[in-house]
């Protein structure tokens, strides 16, 4: 598959100038789009994608409406602009799949029950693209669905592992997705140990993909850290606000 | 998981069956379903299969083109995977374009034949750059009693396996038919193992009414040096992380018994 690239050095530096267990710089926004009940933006290596929740509110169609639950409705989608070669518009069987997989994944996070009869509305736009967007694409909207003020019993985190030029590493970009061996794509709830995404393409032996497992998990954590710190420094943005305006 | 297909009252059964390590059907916990494979039943088509599992069946339709490469793989043929859910198949299958469930199932599929390297592709090369043979794989559910995935990787590996390549020659860059045909070319064997999550225990081979209880469900392809080729978890519960490792080894043993039986078709 390795097209004579080299992915990790002698060194075990990575081409990005990575070490094999290390994230890419990752910054986190909460609250930036005024017309959303709850939005977030996540920076993650060249990754720039937007999250925005609106709900509950009347489930459309109507049908689809649960006597019970809320029905939580998730759209990832990549901007045209957002690859090297220009991609349609119209979703792909890729982007449908993903959006299952991320509905998946936030849905044990939710409690839906209390909101019966509406729907809870996810939308992730990838504005630009480098690798591991569905798993930044949870980090994002599972801070949006917070911010939107929605009951949770954790927040998702995501992160993927895998292998690549011969090594186990953590957060691949693009290329190392690319000309790999293995991605292992994981959403986790640390609270609870729960996994709600798992996914796996590549070769690996058992024994790897649990070495794999392990690094992703251990990626997800400090995404988790990251994620509250970003929901808290939303709040205290606003506490700054109020006391200058009391100050006045 | 609410249905109008299957009753509370059968759902709990179902659960505190499965809690207590037994089944509706009397299977225990890692049985799958009895499993026939016919390989070779289209004629029109270069490669077929139909696989039954228990009541589900699921037949799969190969058909070899021409067409041009990807551009970053110049010198590959090209593999579609595709699947029908058949509004016959199902009292709650509509005709229209695939939706979702369709879409998963059709990349599932396509990740265990693909990472795998299950086929050759370089051997499909006609013309680097310009003209490859494309295998479209047509998965086309019949009847819909749960496990589509693991059926839809089976019927789709014995389908590989009886299929054709018609002979060609060049004339002046056009490909044209010979007669004769050649197997196409394979390297490896990948079968799905799919687990349901019922009760905090992980059943293998889920038929309809416990998909109806799951709350999650993890798929595992396997290919034929025990390596894993592709993973999707599905459902809206959670896994832990040692469950995962857990199924991961019975899948190897379960795929074992699944290409043994592609083997024999």
């Amino acid at each position: 598959m390795s097209l004579g690239t080299v992915l990790v050095s002698e060194e075990g530096i990575r081409k990005d100038g990575r070490k094999l267990n290390e994230l890419r710089p990752m910054k986190l926004e909460v609250g930036i789009l005024s017309n959303a009940d709850g939005s977030a933006y996540v920076e993650q290596g060249k990754n720039k994608i937007l999250a925005a929740v609106y709900g509950p509110r009347e489930v459309h169609p109507r049908h689809l409406a649960l006597p019970d639950r809320a029905v939580l409705q998730c759209r990832y989608h990549m901007a045209p602009f957002s690859v090297e070669e220009r991609k349609s518009p119209a979703p792909s069987r890729r982007e449908v799949e993903l959006s299952k997989v991320i509905r998946e994944a936030l849905e044990p996070a939710v409690f839906l029950e209390k909101f019966p009869r509406t729907s809870i509305d996810v939308f992730i736009e990838v504005l630009q693209a480098d690798g591991g967007t569905r798993c930044a694409g949870v980090t994002v909207a599972s801070l949006a669905l917070a911010d939107a003020g929605i009951p949770m019993r954790d927040l998702v985190a995501a992160c993927a592992a895998g292998k690549a030029g011969g090594h186990l590493v953590l957060d691949l970009n693009d290329l190392e997705d690319k000309e790999g061996e293995a991605d292992v794509p994981v959403a986790y709830m640390p609270n609870y140990g729960a996994v709600a995404l798992l996914q796996m393409d590549g070769l690996l032996t058992i024994e790897e993909f649990k070495q794999t497992m392990d690094l992703a998990l251990e990626g997800c954590k400090q995404v988790y850290g990251l994620q509250k710190e970003a929901l808290k420094a939303k709040y205290l943005a606003v506490r700054a606000e109020v006391e200058e305006v009391e100050e006045e | 998981m609410t249905s109008i297909m299957v009753s509370r009252i059968r759902q709990k059964q179902i659960a505190q069956l499965i809690a207590s390590g037994k089944r509706l059907d009397g299977r225990e916990l890692n049985e799958y379903r009895p499993i026939q494979i016919e390989a070779g039943i289209i004629e029109k088509a270069e490669g077929s299969a139909k696989v039954r599992l228990g009541r589900t069946e699921v037949m799969v339709g190969v058909k070899i083109g021409t067409g041009e490469p990807f551009s970053d793989r110049p010198n590959d043929g090209v593999l579609t995977v595709n699947s029908e859910f058949v509004p016959l198949a199902s009292p709650e299958f509509e005709a229209g374009p695939p939706g979702e469930e369709s879409m998963e199932l059709a990349r599932v599929v396509d990740r265990g034949v693909r990472e795998s390297k299950a086929i050759d592709l370089e051997k499909l090369c006609i013309i680097p750059g310009k003209k490859v043979f494309v295998v479209f794989v047509d998965v086309y559910v019949l009847n819909h009693d749960g496990n589509l995935i693991d059926a839809s990787a089976l019927a789709t590996l014995a389908a590989l396996m009886n299929t054709k390549v018609f002979r060609y020659e060049l004339k002046d860059g056009e490909v044209e038919k010979k007669p004769g045909f050649v197997a196409l070319p394979m390297k490896n064997y990948p079968v799905a193992v799919t687990f349901a999550d019922i009760s905090g225990k992980l059943v293998v081979d889920p038929w309809l009414d416990e998909e109806e209880v799951m709350d999650a469900r993890l798929t595992i392809s396997i290919d034929k040096d025990g390596r894993i080729c592709a993973m999707q978890k599905g459902g809206t519960g959670t896994l832990s992380p040692q469950q995962v490792i857990e199924v991961a080894h019975v899948a190897e043993e379960k795929a074992k018994e699944l290409r043994g039986l592609v083997v024999k078709s």
